[in-house]
Parts: C-alpha cells; sequence; structure tokens
C-alpha cells in the first residue's frame, strides 16, 4: 500500500501574540511584500495552500486598545486576489465571517478568486456573535450564541446555492448562435428562517464547482458542522493522542451524511523549531517562547484570567496573591475563554509553587510549545508519524517570523518528506481540489430539476 | 472658471466593463467573448492602458445581472451577463501593473463600509499607492434589493424616479451613499501613519494613542472603528464619482476626489461645470476641487469612416443603436483629439473614455489617440509619479486625527 500523503498550509499569522516582532528579522505584517514572501516560499514548496485569518475589530484589554501584540491586516480575499498574479498553483484561503457578512456578496467575491486564481480559491467559514465587532457593522451584535452555526450552516448552504445557480454549461459565448448564457442561467431562490433571497446571481459556475470549504472549530457543532460540510477542518491538536482520538471522532461522524474518510482532511495548526542538532533547536525553541511572553505580555495573559488589574506585580515575581475576579472580563475581540477560571488559576499556583516559576516563567509553561522541535530530519519523522498514524492528514504551519517564518522549513524539511514519498514532488493538477484530492461537487439541484418540481 | 491644468495636460482613464459598452461588442470579430471571467483577459486590458500612460482605469461591478431595461432583470441571452467583483479584478491587477491606478466600483447600497474601506486600503497596498474607488448607489436597479432581502424598496418604474416620492428616495440613497464615503475615509484615516512603534522596552508594538474610534452614527448604520488595516499608502485612496444630475453633484462634492460628468457638447461642458463649482460651493467644500472628467463612448479606427460602420453593424447585432447617458464617438484618433482639445476648454480636467468593443477600441486609445495628443503636446509621454493621486497632482493628505 503506498503511503499516505501529506498535505502542509502555510499560514500568515496576523493578529496575535507569538510573532516575535521584536526579532529584527520580522518584517512589516501589511506591506504585500510580505504575503509575497510568504506565498512564494509555500509554493515552492507545493504546499497545498497560503491561509489568511481574519479579525474585524481590534482587541481590547480593560477598556483600551491591546497594544503588546502585532496588529493591522489587509481584508482576506483582496491579498489572495492580488497573490494569485504573482503565483500559479498555490491554493489561496480567506477567513470570511458569516455573521458580518452576505451570502449573495460572499459566494460572489469566493467565485471570483475561484475565476481569477484558475481554481485555487478556499474559504474558511467562521461565525461570532459578539455585539463588540458588531459595533463595526450595519446589523450590530444581533445573533445570540446558540444560532452561530445555524446562521452559518444556513449560509453555507445558501452559498452553495447559488454556486448551482449556474451550470458548467450555462456560459455559452457563442457570437454565431448570438448566445452568451442559457436562459434562466443564475436563478436561485432560497426561503429560510436566516435568508430570504431571490433572483439572479451573477457570476458563472466556479472551476472548482465550489471553493474549499474549511472549518475551524473543537466543539461539538463545529465537528458536526465539519463533518457534513467541510472539506478541510483546522484543530488545535499537537500531540500524538490527542490528534488520534481527534482524528477518529471526527471522520466516524462522515458516513452519516453520507461522504467518505477521505473527503476531509484533517489539519491542525502546528509550529515548529529546527536546529542543527536536537539541544542547539531545543535552545532555540526556548528562546523563541521568551520573546514570544515579554514580562508585559505575562502579565496580560494572566489579566485574561484573572479578570482583574494585574500591572502592578512583577512579571519576575511570584503569582498574583489576590483571587481572580471570576464575573469581570476584561478581554474583547478574541476567542473567550471557556472552562473554569477558578480551577485554571487553582492548577497554575499549585505549578508555580511545585517549580518554583515567576508569572512569566509560568506563563511560558503554561501556554503552548512549539510542535515540532528538532533536526529537520527528526521533525520529518515526526511529522510523517502524524500522518500515517492517523493523527492528521496534514499541517497548517504557523510561522513565528514574518515573512520568511517558512523558509528554512522548506528548504530543509520539505525535500525529506518528498524523499521518503510522502510528500508531493511537484503539483500535478492546477486545483486546489487536484492538490486536496477532492472531488469536484456536483450540482446538487440542476435548474431544470428545480424548474420540474 | 477654468480647470486645473497640470503641466502634462490632459487627464486620461479608460472605463473597463465585460465585453465593451456596446451591447453586442462581445460579438465583434476583435472581441474575446469566452474570455471575460479570466485573469488573463482582466491582465491585457491592464497592460495596454498602462502602455497608453493612462492615469487610471475603471472597473464596473453590479450585484445583479446586467440588463438592457433600466429599472428591472430582463431575459435576454444574447447580451453579456455575468460580472467578476470588481475590487478583486482590480487586485489581481495590481500586481501586473507598476503606474496605473486601478479604480473599481463597488455599491454603496447592499454593501458595508468596513468591508470596502479595508478592501480598497488592501488594494492600495497591493498596488503601492494606486488605488482608487467609485461608489455607486444602486440607483433604478433596486430589483437587486432581493439578492440580499434586508430592506425592501418600493414599487417603481423609471418615471416614478420624477415624482416628489421617488426624488425623496434618490436623496435617501445618496444620503446614505454619502454617509459610507464618509466612513471609509475616516477609517482609512484611523491609524496614523506612526501608529506601529514596535517598541522593545515597554513591550509595546502599538501607540494606541495614534488609532481613533470614528464613533460614526447615521441614519443607516453606525460605526465605532478603528479600523483593522493600517492607513493605506496615499493616506487617502482617490474617491471618484459618476454624475448627472445637481445632487449627485453635491454627493461628489462631499466626499469624492474626481468627478465624471457626460456632457453631450461643449457648451453642455461649460454648463455642468458651472453647476459642479456651485456644488462645491452649496457644500462648503475646502481643499483641492474636484478634478472634473467627461465621459465619452468610443469606437475609434484610423480609417475614416470605419468606426462608425463598426458600430453600426453593432447596432444591427444587437436589433437596438447604442443609447447611453455620454457621448458617443465614432471617428479617428486625430477626430477624437481635436473633440477633447476643444471640450477641455469648457473646464474638464480630463476625460473618462469607455470603450465600445474591447480591447480594439483600448488599443484605438492606447496606440491611437494617445500618440496624437503627445504630438500636440497635451499628454505625458512617462509616468511621472508613482502612485494615483500624485498622476492627478493630488499630495498626500494630512491624517484628520493627527494632532502633532
Amino acid at each position: 500500500m503506498p503511503a499516505k500523503q501529506i498535505h502542509l498550509a502555510a499560514h500568515f499569522p496576523g493578529v496575535n501574540n507569538t510573532t516575535v516582532w521584536t526579532d529584527p528579522r520580522s518584517a512589516s505584517q501589511i506591506d504585500f511584500g510580505s504575503f509575497v514572501h510568504l506565498a512564494e516560499t509555500a509554493e515552492r514548496g507545493k504546499f497545498d495552500f497560503f491561509f489568511l485569518a481574519e479579525g474585524l475589530r481590534l482587541r481590547e484589554m480593560k477598556g483600551r486598545i491591546h497594544d503588546l501584540d502585532v496588529a493591522g491586516r489587509p481584508e482576506s480575499l483582496t491579498v489572495l486576489s492580488a497573490l494569485s498574479a504573482v503565483t500559479t498553483r498555490l491554493g489561496l484561503a480567506a477567513t470570511v465571517n458569516s455573521t458580518f457578512n452576505e451570502p449573495y456578496e460572499v459566494a460572489r467575491r469566493l467565485a471570483t478568486l475561484d475565476h481569477l486564481s484558475g481554481g485555487r480559491a478556499a474559504w474558511n467559514v467562521v461565525t461570532s456573535w459578539d455585539a463588540f465587532t458588531g459595533e463595526n457593522f450595519r446589523r450590530g451584535g444581533y445573533l445570540a450564541e446558540a444560532d452561530r452555526y445555524t446562521r452559518a450552516a444556513e449560509f453555507l448552504h445558501t452559498a452553495r446555492e447559488l454556486w448551482d445557480s449556474w451550470t458548467g454549461g450555462d456560459l455559452v459565448a457563442d457570437p454565431d448562435e448570438a448566445e452568451f448564457i442559457r436562459p434562466g442561467a443564475g436563478a436561485f431562490a432560497h426561503r429560510g428562517a436566516q435568508f430570504d433571497i431571490a433572483g439572479r446571481f451573477n457570476v458563472p459556475r466556479p472551476p472548482q464547482g465550489h471553493p474549499v470549504i474549511i472549518q475551524a472549530g473543537d466543539s461539538y457543532e463545529g465537528r458536526e458542522f465539519a463533518a457534513a460540510d467541510a472539506d478541510v477542518i483546522f484543530s488545535r491538536h499537537g500531540t500524538l493522542e490527542d490528534g488520534r482520538a481527534f482524528y477518529k471522532d471526527v471522520k466516524s461522524r462522515l458516513a452519516r451524511y453520507g461522504r467518505r474518510p477521505g473527503d476531509l482532511k484533517i489539519m491542525p495548526a502546528v509550529t515548529y523549531v529546527l536546529g542543527d542538532t536536537e539541544e542547539d533547536a531545543a535552545e532555540r525553541a526556548t528562546e523563541i517562547r521568551r520573546a514570544q511572553v515579554s514580562p508585559q505580555n505575562a502579565i496580560a495573559f494572566l489579566e485574561g484570567y484573572w479578570g482583574r488589574d494585574l500591572s502592578a506585580y512583577d512579571p519576575d515575581g511570584p503569582l498574583p496573591d489576590i483571587e481572580p475576579d471570576l464575573d469581570e472580563g476584561v478581554s474583547k475581540g478574541r476567542a473567550q475563554f471557556r472552562g473554569d477560571r477558578g480551577e485554571t488559576v487553582r492548577r497554575w499556583r499549585e505549578l508555580a509553587a511545585e517549580r518554583g516559576l515567576s508569572i512569566r516563567e509560568l506563563v511560558i509553561e503554561a501556554t503552548a510549545r512549539q510542535t515540532f522541535v528538532g533536526t529537520a530530519r527528526s521533525v520529518a519523522d515526526r511529522i510523517d508519524e502524524f500522518v500515517q498514524t492517523d493523527a492528521a492528514d496534514g499541517f497548517v504551519f504557523v510561522p513565528h517570523l514574518t515573512p520568511g517564518g517558512l523558509d528554512d522549513l522548506v528548504e530543509h524539511v520539505v525535500p525529506l518528506l518528498q524523499e521518503k514519498g510522502v510528500f508531493r514532488a511537484d503539483y500535478t493538477g492546477p486545483t486546489l481540489r487536484d492538490h486536496l484530492g477532492l472531488r469536484v461537487p456536483r450540482v446538487h439541484s440542476t435548474r431544470s430539476e428545480r424548474e420540474a418540481s | 472658471m477654468t480647470g486645473t491644468h497640470t503641466m502634462t495636460g490632459l487627464h486620461l482613464a479608460v472605463a473597463l466593463a465585460d465585453a465593451g459598452w456596446h451591447p453586442a461588442a462581445w460579438r465583434d470579430p476583435a472581441a474575446r467573448p469566452g474570455a471575460l471571467f479570466t485573469a488573463r483577459y482582466w491582465a491585457g486590458l491592464a497592460a495596454e492602458a498602462e502602455r497608453g500612460l493612462l492615469d487610471l482605469l475603471t472597473i464596473e461591478d453590479s450585484l445583479g445581472l446586467q440588463s438592457s431595461d433600466p429599472v428591472a432583470p430582463d431575459d435576454r441571452t444574447d447580451q453579456v451577463r455575468g460580472r467578476l467583483d470588481a475590487v478583486l479584478v482590480a487586485a489581481r491587477l495590481a500586481p501586473a501593473t507598476s503606474r496605473i491606478g486601478l479604480v473599481p466600483t463597488t455599491i454603496t447600497t447592499h454593501t458595508e463600509p468596513f468591508h470596502v474601506s479595508i478592501g480598497i486600503a488592501s488594494l492600495d497596498y497591493a498596488s503601492r499607492g494606486r488605488a482608487g474607488w467609485r461608489p455607486q448607489v444602486a440607483g433604478a436597479r433596486l430589483s437587486d434589493a432581493a439578492h440580499f432581502g434586508r430592506r425592501t424598496f418600493p414599487e417603481f418604474d423609471l418615471p416614478w424616479f420624477a415624482t416628489p416620492d421617488g426624488k425623496a428616495f434618490s436623496a435617501e440613497l445618496f444620503g446614505e451613499a454619502a454617509d459610507f464615503v464618509e466612513v471609509v475615509r475616516r477609517l482609512w484615516d484611523s491609524w496614523e501613519d506612526d501608529a506601529e512603534i514596535r517598541d522593545a522596552a515597554t513591550g509595546r508594538f502599538l501607540d494606541r494613542d495614534k488609532l481613533h474610534y470614528i464613533d460614526f452614527e447615521g441614519a443607516h448604520f453606525s460605526v465605532r472603528g478603528p479600523s483593522i488595516t493600517p492607513r493605506p499608502p496615499q493616506g487617502q485612496p482617490l474617491v471618484t464619482a459618476l454624475a448627472h444630475d445637481v445632487g449627485p453633484y453635491e454627493f461628489a462634492a462631499r466626499g469624492a476626489d474626481v468627478v465624471y460628468i457626460t456632457p453631450h457638447s461643449r457648451p453642455d461642458a461649460v454648463t455642468i461645470v458651472a453647476q459642479v463649482r456651485e456644488a462645491e460651493r452649496t457644500t462648503g467644500r475646502v481643499g483641492e476641487p474636484l478634478r472634473i472628467f467627461a465621459d465619452l463612448v468610443v469606437f475609434l479606427d484610423d480609417v475614416p469612416g470605419a468606426a462608425l460602420a463598426r458600430k453600426a453593424r453593432l447596432d444591427e447585432l444587437d436589433g437596438a443603436a447604442l443609447a447611453s447617458d455620454a457621448e458617443i464617438f465614432a471617428g479617428t484618433p486625430g477626430e477624437l483629439a481635436d473633440l477633447l482639445l476643444d471640450w477641455r476648454d469648457a473646464g474638464l480636467d480630463g476625460f473618462r473614455l469607455r470603450p465600445g468593443v474591447l480591447p480594439s477600441d483600448l488599443e484605438g486609445i492606447a496606440r491611437g489617440l494617445v500618440p496624437v495628443l503627445q504630438g500636440r503636446g497635451a499628454f505625458r509621454t512617462a509616468y511621472e509619479t508613482t502612485t494615483l493621486r500624485g498622476h492627478l497632482g493630488l499630495s498626500r493628505p494630512a491624517n484628520r486625527y493627527a494632532t502633532a
């Protein structure tokens, strides 16, 4: 049996606290040249796709704009369309929110990107409900949290109806017959609880049929949404054991939706550090962790859990002696902390006491360390092991430097994966569906069937 | 009152749409109807326009199928139907060009000002300072509202727009568009140029005192800000508007840098230019005056009479003579140059030419008209600046929120 093939994606870090912006090699987060550098690196490495996240309001801490982390990013689809001019095969994945957009416009823009890139578009469907972000939009923050996935699912189904409103043959463009389109091309009507729209869609069927659909979400609803509707799911399971459990769980949900295990690719987001030796890599990994957790960031991190101002505490001193305020939050515009904050704080106090850790050391210990640390050879082996033992189908690599953070991965690790025969030596097809081994979706209900019914 | 001529003389823009501005353009032997939805088609047009040293190109947009009926969809299958998103087409053209301004249209009636603002700002980054924008109200194409389902509009036909109700409605749409432009512009300024500080000593990436809430509250939307995208390279990308009446002239005078008008003769141009300048006074415009471009649909051929014959053949194919809000010109590049230089003295800064057929009438502009104008000393022989504002003699504006 041939070895399972690995899928790779490159994430351009937007707003986050992992980019080491103090490093002199850390370049602009917004200049187009930075995006070109990472996209070209990914394409040189024959990656499946390039990925951009989204955030529609600047984050705030304690009622003020958060100023410690990299911030400032372009509109995803616009920059990806520009990147389609400087790449030829690389998939281009945009995160687009289903709460603060309308299906007609989003379907149209994704179809446009798919046309302009020759079939390389992907859509990471995200939802939000917070009134905080809603303050930047017409609709405001009206959506109940429980309705998030309801709206997201109906949004996606509506977008699929719009892409299906043109069949492959509807664009005729035959001057001799004086026929540009077939009659009724683009006709649609969607009557649902979230959207009640009808008319004519104005972009011909995209080259991929539908752009590739990505979902990132670990909750029960998120997993079901992915099993029913997504082609790729992002996760955060960085260990073999967690990865296998998640993989098994999500793949087992597919059959209920009439789908095969290969129809949904599981790609955890991961980080890595390379060194000449294992010790060298470990040392570099520790340095990077210290740079990521600045003294100010360590305090800000704890404030997110304590729910109160901790600026009077010394980051190199012991953990705050005051109790957390479990009713109040201080952080807005980022993923909310789930679970029991009081329990988390108790666990950290134990850990800090046992190991004699300062605030900053505790935060370094408590937040995610790099997924893969080692020589190029050992990292390649580890990546392969994850995939061959069904802990993942591939990975989304998140560099800690912009834009050169994946240079060494592509230079040193990718060739080893290619040598092993587990990663493509070159692209075999033009579209992102080709790279991911996904089928082109059929038109679920053709217009003539709908009209006949 | 005269226009604001620069040393380089006329400004020229080309309006790109579909297979050209004649509804039967796609059936012309020179057209490439099967390629309208490909990047290669648009990149070829942009390269041609840049070869002609044009100031900018505009790209049409719509949120519904094109129609021969001004107020409703039609069922015609013998004309071009379907359009790509104009901002994304412009973005695709950015790395493929180096000097020409890229000016996509967006419809203000159904879209979010926040998304449009970051989209145009991102285009400005991708093009390194060559982005513009043309906000357009949905106007008579209100049927497109059913594609969004979030507002319902009254039943109407074209005469209704002349009634008091129709006029009030139109004014409301333009009022919303004016708010839209205001929000977009405030968001562009919501980051001061030096807001990113990367101060390792204090651990701060941003100086939050240089980020600004815009706190816009209007009848149709409220937007808090700041933007998620830092201030674009031009500070304020170029805002342009097509206008046919006093209300829209005032809309342009309030928020635009360039206005496209549609005179049908030189005296007509004199009248409209005076109305635009009056609109600048009534709206209390300060700073740079509007740059005024006249729109013309053009069919060009070096052989006398050939362009007219070509247009007549397309009219016949379409079953009707071409109708347009703009004056239609068919003739030689030399004749068009005569007309442009004559009309310019009405106080125009430039022209936006709408090619009857693409790519042939664009080639007529870049390879025919432009050399004639250059020969008469009326058009640049090389790009002199690298930004779109620069081409039009507009400096990079100060930030409205900056205190220092």
